[in-house]
């Protein structure tokens, strides 16, 4: 089967000399047909450079970029089977809802019965259907993000690109569009590529996650896989805060002579085990996240769930934990 | 609390009290910074152009030639005489083209300023937009009778490139041609066009400048072409700037009377007539009646952009 996406060794960079900035930097990534894919990385990564790259709004200086198989090279935006919903959202403020979602149909010379009727089925389909006669002046940020979504999928692409869609929600209504997105995702079965600097956002909803840095993925894998197993340090404190431990400090605590991961609700307080002092308390709501300096000359941070007895500042404890749960990394970065 | 007995916070004199009352009674500061303007606007604005509607429907006497201050619509009867509506047809006609090769001209001058003029560039583009307003009004229209002159520049640059005939070809156009660009009504449109372009340009680079890029793209990654995300997202988002800089350069054009007189075929404007009936012919009634015919025509004008959807990207 064709890839929906597959870049190979694809650079892009803005300026030249010193001041240029390698916004993507050899990127070699395919996304399968029909999964939903994740772009997880600080801000700044090259994520929304790579989804622009996808929709023809950047081209590369380095690289080849096919969609199903065909060379993008030469294939400007419009003619692209791939729509985005932007972070923005970019609905148009002169046009009424419905006619924001059939302007996809309305370019193409698609009949205004036609193309009333099937606004009118996506409105439906992202449950706003009484809203087509208002303006985009008149919703919520929650509705104009439904009808963001309505205007890309009109046209029925075969990729749909997300950059950050629910950046700016609240966290009930980015739940709730979450669990929305994924099961509307499943039901079209379109490509999905979603942008996202948040974590738990990526790992909750894909089926892939791309961990981006400067430019570069650092890791492609299932949420599983990137979350248990970090490739790199990177990866390991970006996604989940994992705590880092050097080569030496991991050997000191019993671990392999490596980078290594150590998740902070692997660690347990116990009568017996590596001794240290509480510093700080951070009260997360669903647990507590408790920070030690350990007398072995390091720190780590301890996830306690919600019910287990706290500490106080000050105290000393012992920690412990399998040691299975040490994961080395592989390689420097 | 009171002041007194606030160490903190001493009691300070006449000021510090102004202040606690603007505070207390906020609507009294409100009042204080709206009243200048009001009684301007009121009084002084809207008063005089009452006065103006309301001479308009007085008369004057054929005899005496004096104002007969009784309510009648004799004068606007008047208006429509041959000769008089040809001043208003032609003041219109010369405001609409004005207005629409404006409009023409400024649009890629203002778009690139909106979307691709950075820094440097930008001010280069304020500063050349700017710049001829800055110099009497006078001076650049008497500059230009001598450029569009038959002796002038123009005359002397087709010739030397050898198109002279084509100059002469476009002054043998009956009715807007004439013995030379100077008193013709090419001329004046050109110097019109001139003059009021930077009032075309300012407003619609502005409006062009609120359109977000991603709302482009958003149209070409709907599908549109280029030519398509013009006509439907670009112009109607300009449209307000459009119609703001359409609403200067129309009227401005109807009320001008230098323009014509200085440059131009020496039939009358609306603006022209106005000056010689309320001067040497006395005739105030008339010349208000004139008046009030570039505010109607701006009113219909509105209208009409308002029923076609002009405003609706407000
Ligand atoms: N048009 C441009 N011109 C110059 N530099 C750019 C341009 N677009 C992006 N960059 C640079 O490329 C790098 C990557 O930007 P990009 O927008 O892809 O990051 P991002 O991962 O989407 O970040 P965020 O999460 O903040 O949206 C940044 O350093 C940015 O400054
Ligand atoms: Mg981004």
């Amino acid at each position: 089967m064709t890839a929906a996406v597959d870049f190979t060794h694809v650079s892009r960079q803005f300026g030249s000399g010193a001041a240029a900035v390698r916004a993507v930097d050899d990127v070699s990534l395919t996304i399968a047909e029909g999964e939903f894919f994740a772009m997880l990385g600080p801000s700044g990564s090259g994520k929304t450079t790579c989804l622009r790259l996808i929709s023809g709004f950047e081209s590369p200086n380095a690289g080849t970029i096919r969609i199903f198989g065909q060379d993008m090279g030469s294939v400007p935006p419009n003619r692209r089977h791939v729509n985005t919903v932007f972070q923005d959202y970019a609905l148009f403020p002169h046009m009424t809802v419905r006619d924001n979602v059939a302007y996809g149909l309305m370019v193409r010379g698609v009949d205004r019965r036609t193309r009333m009727a099937r606004a009118e089925e996506m409105l439906a389909l992202v449950h706003l259907p009484e809203f087509g006669g208002r303006k985009p002046g008149q919703l919520s940020g929650g509705q104009r993000q439904r009808v963001a979504l309505a205007r890309a999928l009109v046209n029925e692409p075969r990729v749909l690109l997300l950059d950050e869609p629910l950046g700016a929600l609240d966290l009930k209504l980015r739940e709730a569009m979450q669990d929305e997105l994924k099961s509307l995702q499943k039901r079209l079965g379109i490509t999905f590529v979603f942008v996202t600097h948040d974590q738990g956002e990526a790992l909750s909803m894909a089926d892939r996650v791309a961990v981006f840095s400067r430019g570069k993925i650092v890791q492609t894998g299932s949420p599983a896989e990137v979350y248990e197993r970090p490739a790199t340090r990177f990866v390991a404190d970006f996604v989940g805060s994992s705590n880092v431990l050097s080569p030496e400090q991991s050997a000191r605590l019993g671990g392999p002579a490596r980078w290594t991961s150590l998740r902070p609700e692997a660690i347990r307080l116990a009568a017996e085990g590596a001794p240290g002092t509480v510093t700080a308390l951070r009260y997360l709501g669903a647990g507590t996240r408790v920070s030690v300096a350990l007398e072995a000359g390091l720190d780590l941070g301890v996830l306690l769930p919600a019910g287990a007895p706290v500490p106080a500042p000050g105290d000393a404890v012992r920690l412990t934990w399998e040691r299975s749960a040490m994961h080395a990394m592989e390689g420097e970065a | 609390m009171s002041a007194a007995l606030d160490p903190a916070h001493p009691a300070r004199g006449p000021g510090d009290r102004l202040t606690g009352l603007f505070w207390r009674r906020p609507w009294v500061l409100l009042a204080l910074l709206l009243a200048p303007p009001l009684l301007w606007l009121g009084v002084v604005y809207v008063g005089s152009l009452v006065a103006l509607l309301w001479q308009s429907f007085y008369s004057i006497d054929e005899f005496s030639g004096m104002v007969v201050p009784e309510l009648t619509l004799k004068t606007y009867a008047e208006l429509l005489r041959p000769s008089n509506a040809d001043v208003i047809l032609r003041t219109a006609t010369m405001a609409a083209a004005v207005t629409v090769a404006s409009a023409v001209l400024a649009f890629p001058i203002a778009y690139y300023a909106a979307r691709y003029a950075k820094g440097r560039w930008k001010a280069a583009f304020y500063l050349g937009v700017m710049l001829p307003l800055w110099s009497s009004y006078l001076v650049k229209v008497y500059a230009w009778k001598l450029i569009l002159a038959k002796e002038g520049i123009v005359t002397w640059a087709f010739e030397g490139l050898g198109a002279g005939n084509i100059l002469n070809a476009v002054l043998a156009i009956p009715v807007i041609g004439g013995n030379s660009l100077s008193t013709s009504y090419i001329g004046t449109f050109l110097v019109f066009l001139y003059v009021w372009l930077p009032f075309m340009i300012l407003p619609m680079q502005a409006s062009l400048e609120r359109v977000p890029a991603t709302m482009l793209e958003a149209s070409g990654d709907l599908g549109a072409r280029p030519g398509q995300t013009f006509r439907h997202v670009i112009l109607p988002l300009a449209m307000p700037g459009v119609i703001a800089g359409s609403i200067f350069t129309f009227s401005l054009t109807l009320g001008d009377y230098i323009i014509p007189q200085i440059v131009g075929s020496s039939r009358l404007f609306i603006g022209q007539a106005v000056y010689t009936l309320q001067g040497t012919a006395g005739n105030i009634p008339l010349a208000a009646a004139f008046a009030v015919v570039p505010i109607l025509i701006m009113l219909v004008y509105l209208a009409v952009a308002r029923r076609l959807g002009a405003f609706d990207a407000l």
